[in-house]
């Protein structure tokens, strides 16, 4: 917030921008492009994401680098917006000559990207939601968070459980949250599911009264709200400012300390399906993601502040991308994209990861905690 | 049907409300200066932003707010000192250009001071739902509505009752006979922007628990007031409050009744209707024409 | 009276040019006028650019965005300039040209050309149903109201997401084919947007110096004026906002197959606003300043990435100074500080 941060971050690119122009000549590092929402309506996932990355480059860096190569971040803001994601793409393939693309924060920006990568023949592991970034299947894209099938099918599953038939959806309009809505249409049926109200909002709206005072009017038993960002926050405030008190659940879109910052008292309540990264403490003793979970958490929480799963999506990700340069012997790009694809038992933050050439995201359901938020943090429900 | 009608127009009040003093602003600048002044949506986002930054720096509320609204007349001397008397032989395409300018700028330094991210402001008093048969109404919407109509009355009493409020009439009337006269002129453009700062500023405080705001919250508040003045009178205070009410309500009606994707649409599709069928708005007078 | 300055340089005829000229005589006077000169030589520098360095990323690939924001600029001065106008809702132009143009190839298969025709075709008659009402207003009634056109239709491309993608956009449209021939690479497009900015270009100086184009300009100096003088200033005001918005349309449709992409960010109020900043950096009027401040614009943001913050703080401090210390523009100004140098020079070589 204060002046003294954009000082900073001017001072980083600057020194960033030098490094850049030096590297161009130091041609054995092995170069890592990302474009993240860092800024924008997905500050709360592109944000820690680049924090991630850029932690566990230097620490790679400083126990001497991948394949005796020191690791070089290339990094771009996209703020959520297709439009720059692809110029940054284009940018990182033609003109920074990355070696592998580990970043999109959000569905949109990975999916106007697709035909690049695709293109330059460059491994993409993208860091967002939708399933139809990894389905149907492509060549050079890869994704480590869960989908929003996933995510859907987590939520009824709870909701079943809970004797909840006839629910009501809220989305957004961007990519992520009309595939989750999408997905929500489709599994309604298998979970024995009435969907009794389906309204929208646009990203950038900061009330979204009108759609749930229609929403309410309806007999739901319970609301669905697919999204991300701002917009969750708001919806959740606006449930609690119209009264309404039937259970909310949030999409993996809102696993991070802001959307509670922001929901503020309205967060109580409100069950959301998360990686288990945000109760690692929560876990039993023998999990074998416990280790992984609390030395990461540990990392960044004395860096920065409390972990959000989108900053463990960036960690798999890196990891996996890392690995698979290792196993490949190089940074050829068409070994490294079959060792990624040949990723098997890989232990993340997200879950245990196994890959396969029809498989490009590599995690089950099983990988998925349902969580409750109390007192402001999240409780396991399981 | 009837209990959502109730609420939708609580919600329409309220936004109504913030419309009416951005579109105040826009006439009595507009009065004092024959300036369009695109920049009066920044000054809410100011009024607000900066409101959210005092709090963060720990001051106690109620100070963070009224330095908030100081700090928002102060740009808008700034603004009035540094960009419009400069330019005040400029022709109007050109004053246009400097006001977008100026909103454009005072937006690009927000973000850079504050960042992109959203904020939101505590209510001003508590924040459980107040129940009104089967609708619900927060506390705020009420400090929002009754701070709204306090100001406005005093707005006009000052219009109406003090010197310098008649001299700001005398100037839009005619200036050259205000200047003849002895006012002056170039003190009551630093009055006008600095009550149109003042009520952008307050309208920013006003709505910040309600909506979140950030760094470009000013924009879209910036168009919808001017709607607001357009549909009231461009020349017309009072007219410019009324627009505003009744822009809000058209609003949140249309959001909740045809489409609540077409909702921003609503304000723009009425200024073009006025502009076209009934340009000088509902209360305003002919509008002198610059030849 | 007072001597005539001899030596005037200013372009233009010379004072007290005997009226009853050689066609001829006017032919060259109205190419001189219309700086055709100066065409060639920016025409050159873009052919020699791509030739010099191929595989700069900021040649080609900027170099093609650049280009296609000077083709609107241009598009936009004529507007702005001949009619003394302001549009703030240009970009939607674009924009209609772009998704009529994305929607038609994409979801019906249409051939790119015939959409682009289609295109055309609806934004001329579209520009025209509207220029009526809103060329009577003035000033700041004429501002507000192009920007809630585009405002508006900005809002329909976002919201009608089963035809336009929504707010996401729409990728995967087709490329252009130019008699046969593919248009693949950077390089290529950037020969085809150049040769296009050229050709618009050439036909915004040409209705400079046109009739109509001096009529416009009689109706920029005073409306009531020219009416007086029978000038219909209602059709030349609506000719030339017709124009400049089917030359917008085609580039948007360009843009459109060249980005195989496209989203309702490019064609927003912003867009339409950095398109006003790119005609006032070079000069309200002025071809050639519209394009160079169009290219300046695009470049710098481009050279300056890690400065991307600072980017909305840079465009209103030039919207503010430029129109309050040098309201003509730069490029016009520098030009006629140029000329003002030489005519002095003159002057003083001829001992007056």
């Amino acid at each position: 917030m204060l002046s003294r941060r954009s000082l900073l971050k001017l001072s980083a690119a600057g020194i960033l921008a030098a490094l850049m122009s030096a590297a161009a000549t130091a041609a054995d590092t092995i170069k890592i492009g990302t474009f993240l929402s860092v800024t924008g309506p997905a500050s709360f996932l592109g944000d820690p994401e680049l924090k991630t990355l850029q932690l566990y480059v230097e620490e790679i860096n400083a126990a001497g680098g991948v394949l005796g190569r020191k690791l070089e971040l290339v990094h771009y803001d996209s703020g959520a917006n297709p439009k720059n994601a692809i110029n940054f793409v284009k940018r990182l393939v033609q003109r920074d000559r990355v070696d592998v693309i580990v970043g999109g924060s959000t569905s949109g920006e990975t999916m106007a990207v697709i035909p690049i990568v695709e293109e330059a023949g460059v491994p993409f592991i993208s860091l967002a939601g939708a399933i139809e970034i990894i389905d149907p299947v492509r060549k050079w894209v890869f994704k480590t968070p869960h989908t929003d099938r996933m995510a859907v099918g987590k939520i009824y599953a709870d909701m079943k459980k809970r004797g909840i038939a006839k629910i009501a959806l809220i989305s957004g309009d961007g990519g992520f949250d009309k595939s989750c809505r999408a997905q929500a249409l489709d599994l309604a049926d298998d979970y024995g599911m009435r969907i009794v109200g389906d309204e929208s909002y646009g990203a950038k709206d900061t009330d979204m009264t009108a759609q749930l005072t229609k929403l309410r009017a309806t007999d739901a038993e319970a609301l669905v709200n697919c999204g991300f960002g701002t917009g969750p926050a708001i919806v959740t405030r606006n449930v609690r400012q119209l009264g309404i008190e039937v259970p909310l659940y949030q999409s993996h879109g809102v696993a991070s300390k802001k959307y509670i910052e922001l929901a503020g008292d309205a967060a109580e309540g409100v069950r959301l399906p998360a990686a288990a990264l945000l109760v690692p403490d929560q876990l039993p003793a023998e999990d074998p993601q416990r280790p992984v979970l609390l030395a990461y958490k540990k990392k960044y929480e004395s860096a920065y502040g409390p972990v959000s799963t989108f900053g463990g999506h960036a960690y798999d990700g890196l990891m996996i991308a890392l690995q698979a340069i290792e196993r490949a012997g190089g940074t050829d790009k068409e070994k490294v994209r079959a060792e990624i694809e040949r990723t098997k038992g890989f232990i993340g933050t997200g879950g245990v990861f196994t890959m396969s050439p029809k498989d490009h995201m590599g995690l089950t359901l099983e990988a998925f905690k349902m969580l409750e938020i109390r007192n402001g943090d999240w409780t396991l429900v399981e | 049907m009837a209990e959502q009608l109730l609420q939708y127009l609580i919600t329409g009040v309220t936004v109504g409300a913030t419309y009416a003093l951005v579109g105040l602003g826009f006439a009595i600048i507009y009065n004092a200066s024959q300036v369009v002044n695109f920049a009066q949506g920044e000054f809410v986002m100011i009024g607000a932003m900066t409101a959210v930054w005092f709090l963060a720096l720990g001051l106690p509320y109620p100070a963070a707010l009224a330095l908030a609204v100081a700090a928002t007349v102060a740009v808008g001397w700034l603004l009035a000192k540094l960009a419009i008397e400069p330019a005040r032989r400029a022709s109007v395409v050109a004053t246009i250009i400097i006001t977008i300018g100026a909103s454009i700028f005072l937006r690009g330094a927000a973000m850079l001071l504050w960042g992109k991210s959203i904020h939101a402001l505590p209510h001003f008093s508590s924040d459980t739902p107040i129940r009104l048969g089967s609708a619900t109404l927060m506390p705020q919407n009420v400090w929002v509505m009754a701070v709204t109509a306090g100001v406005v009355w005093l707005v006009s009493l000052f219009f109406r009752r003090t010197l310098t409020g008649k001299a700001l009439l005398a100037c839009a009337a005619n200036r050259t006979a205000a200047h003849l006269v002895g006012i002056n002129v170039s003190l009551m453009l630093l009055v006008a922007y600095g009550l149109a700062a003042l009520l952008g500023g307050i309208a920013g405080i006003l709505i910040a628990p309600i909506a979140f705001t950030s760094y470009d919250a000013g924009i879209m508040l910036g168009l919808k007031g001017f709607a607001a003045a357009i549909l009231g009178g461009i020349g017309s205070p009072l007219g410019a409050v009324a627009g505003g009410v009744l822009l809000g309500v058209l609003e949140s009606l249309a959001a909740g009744f045809i489409s609540s994707g077409y909702k921003d649409a609503v304000a723009f599709l009425v200024m073009l209707l006025v502009l076209f069928l009934r340009p000088g708005g509902l209360f305003g007078r002919a509008v002198a024409e610059r030849v | 009276m007072n001597q005539a300055p001899a030596g005037d340089a200013t372009a233009g005829a010379p004072m007290g040019a005997p009226e009853a000229a050689a066609p001829a005589r006017a032919g060259w006077r109205r190419l001189r006028e219309s700086h055709l000169g100066g065409l060639a030589l920016f025409a050159a520098l873009l052919a020699a650019l791509p030739l010099a360095a191929p595989d700069n990323y900021f040649v080609t690939v900027v170099g093609v965005t650049a280009g296609i924001n000077a083709i609107l600029a241009v598009s936009l001065n004529l507007f702005m300039g001949y009619a003394g106008q302001i549009s703030l809702g240009h970009a939607a132009f674009a924009g209609m040209g772009a998704y009529a143009s994305a929607i038609l190839t994409t979801r019906y298969g249409v051939d790119p050309w015939v959409a682009m025709a289609a295109a055309l075709a609806l934004v001329g008659v579209f520009a025209h149903l509207i220029a009526r009402p809103v060329l009577r207003l003035k000033g700041h009634y004429l501002a507000m109201a192009t920007l809630g056109f585009g405002i508006i239709i900005n809002i329909v491309m976002v919201q009608e997401e089963a035809y336009t993608g929504g707010p996401d956009g729409m990728s995967g449209i087709p490329g252009l084919s130019l008699f046969g021939w593919r248009i693949e690479s950077d390089l290529e497009w950037y020969a085809v947007v150049a040769a296009v900015l050229v050709a618009v270009m050439a036909a915004s100086l040409n209705v400079g110096a046109s009739r109509a184009g001096r009529a416009l300009k009689a109706v920029h100096g005073s409306e009531i004026a020219a009416q007086t003088m029978g000038i219909d200033t209602a059709r030349a005001k609506t000719q030339v906002f017709v124009f400049s918005a089917l030359i917008a349309c085609f580039a948007g449709s360009l843009f459109a197959h060249q980005q195989a992409f496209v989203s309702p960010s490019s064609f927003g109020f912003f867009a339409s606003i950095e398109l006003v900043t790119m005609v006032v950096l070079g000069g309200i009027g002025s071809t050639f300043g519209a394009a160079l401040g169009a290219i300046v614009l695009t470049l710098l943001p481009a050279l300056l990435v890690v400065f991307e913050d600072y980017e909305m703080l840079v465009f209103g401090a030039i919207l503010m100074l430029v129109m309050i210390f040098v309201p003509q523009g730069l490029f016009v100004g520098a030009a006629q500080l140029l000329r003002d140098r030489l005519a002095a020079r003159g002057r003083g070589a001829e001992g007056g």
